[in-house]
This record gives C-alpha cells, structure tokens and sequence, in this order.
C-alpha cells in the first residue's frame, strides 16, 4: 500500500514539475503582452495564440500531466485540435475542488498552476514554509487516494464548479490587494498572477460570462493599484486618490468585459462587482460617482449573494446617495450581526458615518475599536489620522 | 474502479427503525440499481441498529452508547466502486436521507490487494 501511494506521490511531483515550466511560459508569453487596445479581438486571436504556442513547446512535459489522475479510458472528452488548454483546465479544476479545503485551493492553485514555489506561498498566507508544505502534501495525498479527478467538469456542475475557481482566484487577488497584515498594502505579484489566471479562463471558457466578470474586476483593482497608496506607503482613499493616474487602458477593457457580460444574459457575482468597480473607475471624481446606480447594482448583488459585507459597501454606497443620516442605521445594524465581528471595516465605516454627522465623541470611539481589529500599517496610519481629527 | 465507503449519519428518533419513512427503506431497497445504472456497483452495505443499543470498549473499560457520541450517528454503511471522487459523489448523494447526510472516504483495501 505505501509503495502504491508513494508511487502516486512520486509522479504527483513529476506531474507538478512538468507543471511549472509548461505554465510558467504560457504567463510568461501573456504578460509580455500587456494589455491590448482592442481586448476583444486581441482576446479570441494574439492571447489564445501566444498561450497555445507557449503551450505547444511544452508539450511533451504537459503530456506527463495525466500522471495526476487520469481518468479511465472512456470516460476522457473527445480530443479537439487543441487538447493542451484542456490540460490546464482540468488541473485548475483539480485543486480548486470543493472536496479539498479552501485554503488548500489557493495554496494547489498558486503551487500547481502559477507554479510559485512553496516558500513564496507560505509567506502570501503568512505561515511558515513547513507549515505550507505540508499543507500542500496533505491536499496532494488527498488528491490521490481519494481520486479527485483530473477532468473538466461536465456541463451541469461546471457553472457551480467554476464558481469555485472563480472565487480561489479572487481570493488570490484580494490577498494581493490588502495583505491582512504587514506593511505592503499591496502585494502585486498575487495580484497579477490572479489577473493571468483570470485571463487564462476567459480565453478558455470564452462562454462562461463570469470569468469575463472576474478579469474585468481584477482588471479595475490593478489599474488603480499604484495610487492606493503614497509615497510613503499610506493608504489612500478612493475619494482622495489621483484618478488621472488610473491604469486608463486595464479600465477599458474592464468596461468593455462588462458590457459584453451584461448584454450576455442576468449578471453574476463576479460581473455585478465588476460593473460597480468600473462605475467608480469611470467616474471623474469622488462626488460625481453614479452613487444612485452603484446603490442598485450592490442591491442585485445582494439580492444574488446575500452577505453582510456585501450590505456593508451598499450602506456606504448609500450614505453617498443620501447621506450619512440614511446610511448609519443599517451599518449599526451590520455591528451587531456576529458573521461581521472582528471585521475592521464595520467599525470604520461606522466611525466614518458618525464623523461626517458631526458627532465626534462616537466617532473617535469607534475609530479606536477598528484600529484595535487592524494590523496593516498602512490602514492603521489612515485611522489613527481620522481619529486625530476626531480630537481623539 | 476504486472503491469508497459510504457513511450514512442520520438524527435518530425515539422510535428507531420504526420510525423511518417507508418511501426512504423503499428507496434504499432500490439504491443498488440506480448505481449500477449510473455506472457504478454496490459491493457490500449494512444497516446499524440505533446508537443506544451500542458498547463503546476503551481499554479495558466496558460503557454503554456508541464511542463517539454526536447529533447524528452512524447509522449504515455502504460499499461502492466508481469511477474516482466526482463519480462516487454523484453515488453517494442518490442516498435517501431522512434527516441528516453521509461521507464518502476512499478504501484502503484494493490498494493492498494491488500492490501485493
């Protein structure tokens, strides 16, 4: 039996090996790249050509990937002319399966997929190397003795099991975005690899309109990622940030991956988000967002994923269409509900609230309860100077 | 083919046996057609009376009740052979439930027999 399982094992590792180099090359043919000025056409022409070629020199070592688990004989898909995306397909859908943890999801997928060596991993989740690898050995033993197929999902489980993939690689890109400790606010490789991936599924899935949603999403984080903070490294709010300096180009194509989206049919998760990042990247400032349009789209997203963080951004959404005095009573509502407690954006948007209406007292007091919820240098130097202001 | 067991916890009731559906003890007469018509096979299944009729053995200490005590007990376990995980998955949710569910694990023992 150990030598069964060391046999899997070992060509688990082949297979990761092959891995590595054959993706690595196709990210590094699509990053090259750049942002195109037509996304659409560049999409369905330059990027599926340049990935398959990269894919292509690969190709003996991307045949070793089978060595995962391969499905018996009649159940593998017809082969198409171009069987290699297939393989990067199916090993995306192998480690983020739902049978695996989530955080083993995102460690599989940045390992695996991204080929990041584990080192680097272990610090993006702020855990030790070992700690790391040998969560990364546990979910690849799993992934062999309880066979987790290396297989596209068929057609009635890929919407719910790309919805799973989806979320591991904006999770990737959230993690990228405000590491939740630290002192970088922003973690642009994470980020980036997040967009490849994003990128890679909707050249691969051109059907699938939440991909599209996604990269659009990530596409708006990254235009605006250099001006989320100073030059000293500070946080610096959406209102306050200099949009001239926005990535104009990744917003286009964002706007243009979500009109497509839209058109396409009801809007997901992943497009809803996407229309409400453009909305604000589109905006000239501030004060002149479509504050009325971003409090509609965050009510369908709600109404679509109903979590209290999403509440969260449609009461600030709120408090910019109406004011503060219409928002506070759903966000001290939001303070009270135990799936949000220790999640320091409760109490800073509430201490914003509370500033804006006047009533410094409070608002110092619940700038002080988020600065005790938060450990990112960057955010805590934007509240304890809010909370200065606030005589506190 | 690999083979997995499937757990079947289920919130007991004061009635015990008596007290299941007869539609659910007729669906699991049924089960083991409905796999192979879905690809797969039933090897082997049993059905467990109630928790309360258990002997938990530690040691040497003899106590009453099931070793593990939970809201759901183990109340039977099947064997299946099927294709890999998304395969026996698909098996294991056509279990009728009454109230509660089940968990799949993969088996040691064919691994065994293979590699000699």
């Amino acid at each position: 039996m150990l030598a069964a399982t060391a046999r899997v094992t070992r060509d688990l590792d082949v297979a990761e090996e092959c891995v590595q180099e054959a993706y690595v090359a196709a990210l590094g043919a699509w990053t090259r790249d750049g942002v195109p000025d037509r996304p659409g056409a560049w999409l369905t022409t330059a990027a599926r050509r340049n990935a398959l070629n990269a894919l292509r020199r690969a190709r003996t070592l991307a045949a070793k990937l089978p060595l995962l688990i391969e499905p018996e004989a009649e159940e593998m898909p017809a082969t198409d002319e171009d069987p290699i995306p297939d393989d990067r397909l199916r090993l995306i859908f192998t480690c983020c399966h739902p049978a695996l943890a989530r955080e083993a999801q995102v460690a599989l997928t940045l390992r695996l997929v991204c080929g990041v060596a584990t080192g680097d991993v272990a610090s993006a989740f702020l855990v030790s190397e070992p700690t790391m690898a040998a969560r990364l050995t546990r979910a690849k033993k799993k992934i062999a003795v309880a066979r987790i197929p290396y297989t596209v999902p068929e057609a009635a489980q890929l919407p719910a099991r790309l919805d799973s993939v989806l979320t591991v690689v904006h999770l990737l890109a959230t993690t990228g975005h405000t590491a939740p400790s630290g002192d970088e606010l922003v973690r642009a490789e994470l980020l980036e690899r997040a967009l490849d991936l994003a990128r890679m599924l909707t050249v691969l899935l051109p059907q699938h309109m939440e991909a599209q949603g996604l990269l659009a999403l990530l596409l708006v984080h990254h235009a605006r990622r250099d001006e989320r903070t100073d030059d000293d490294g500070r946080l610096v709010l959406l209102a306050d940030q200099d949009r001239s300096r926005w990535g104009r180009a990744a917003i286009a194509e964002a706007h243009e991956l979500v009109d497509a989206a839209l058109r396409a049919g009801p809007p997901g998760r992943f497009t809803l988000q996407a229309a409400i990042a453009a909305l604000h990247a589109q905006a000239p400032s501030w004060e002149q967002t479509d504050w009325p349009q971003i409090v509609t789209l965050y009510g369908e997203l709600l109404a679509l994923w109903p979590s209290p963080v999403v509440a969260l951004n449609r009461a600030i959404a709120v408090s910019m269409a109406d004011g503060p005095r219409a928002a506070l009573p759903e966000i001290e509502a939001l303070a009270r509900d135990e799936r949000l407690a220790g999640y320091r954006y409760v109490p800073a948007a509430r201490a914003d609230m509370l500033r804006r209406l006047g009533r410094s007292g409070e608002a110092a007091d619940a700038y002080r309860e988020a600065l005790a919820l938060t450990a990112n240098r960057a955010e805590r130097a934007f509240l304890e100077a809010r909370l200065a202001e606030c005589g506190g | 083919m690999a083979q997995y067991a499937v757990l079947i916890f289920e919130r007991e009731t004061p009635g015990g046996v008596a007290d299941i559906p007869p539609e659910v003890l007729e669906a699991h007469g049924a089960l083991p057609d409905r796999i192979v018509e879905a690809g797969g096979r039933t090897v082997a299944g049993l059905a467990l009376e109630p928790a309360a009729t258990a002997t938990a053995i530690r040691g040497d200490l003899v106590t009453d009740g099931p070793f593990i005590e939970s809201k759901e007990a183990l109340a039977g376990v099947f064997v299946i052979e099927a294709r890999d995980l998304d395969h026996a998955i698909e098996l294991a949710k056509m279990t009728p439930i009454v109230d509660g569910g089940v968990e799949v694990r993969p088996l040691l023992g064919f691994e065994i027999v293979e590699a000699g």
